[in-house]
């Protein structure tokens, strides 16, 4: 089983908020780290990781479907960068 | 954005305290990496999912050297990024 927000929001709902109020919460916390990286501002969690926004520039592809060059446009990615104490845990 | 940012961000927006706002991102964070240590998967939709992908052991190369080095088996967590952030990002 994959861990999900419903799980999330459970555990929050275990400290005694009411369950609605543990959605909002967990929605606003994601919405503070979308909205983070949306404005192109890396998110840095000691332990855990960080997320960065890095920029892709133009290049040319191919389509492997049907072998035409085609223009890839430049674009924002997000990108993951495990810690060293959680890449520990998971090898553990 | 650090930590402690975020816990300040949430209280503001959550109406909140500190101290709960400390605990919730405690929370989240814990809880993926309880997962993925776990070898289970991830998946918070508009945000991001992961998964842990195994690597066997293989003879790799210092780069600078050229000298053989033994990798050993590992573990690495994958992140994919969700729909809504990529389109965010990308406005």
């Amino acid at each position: 089983m994959a861990l999900t927000k419903n799980k999330i929001v459970e555990r929050v709902n275990d400290l005694g908020f009411t369950k609605k109020k543990s959605v909002d919460i967990v929605e606003s916390l994601l919405e503070i780290i979308k909205d983070s990286l949306e404005k192109g501002e890396d998110v840095l969690v000691s332990g855990f990781g960080k997320f960065c926004v890095k920029n892709k520039s133009t290049r040319r592809g191919r389509n492997p479907a049907t072998g035409a060059d085609l223009t890839l446009d430049a674009r924002k990615v997000v990108t993951f960068k495990c810690s060293g104490k959680l890449r520990e845990r998971i090898n553990r | 954005m650090n930590k402690l940012e975020m816990i300040s961000a949430l209280k503001k927006e959550a109406d909140i305290s500190k101290f709960e706002a400390a605990q919730i991102v405690q929370i989240f964070f814990d809880s993926m990496a309880d997962s993925l240590s776990e070898g289970e998967r991830i998946e918070i939709r508009g945000l991001c999912s992961f998964f842990v992908k195994k690597y066997k052991s293989y003879t790799g190369r210092n780069p600078k050297t050229g000298e053989k080095v033994r990798i050993n088996p590992k573990k690495l967590p994958f992140f994919k990024c969700g729909k809504e952030l990529r389109e965010r990002v990308n406005n």
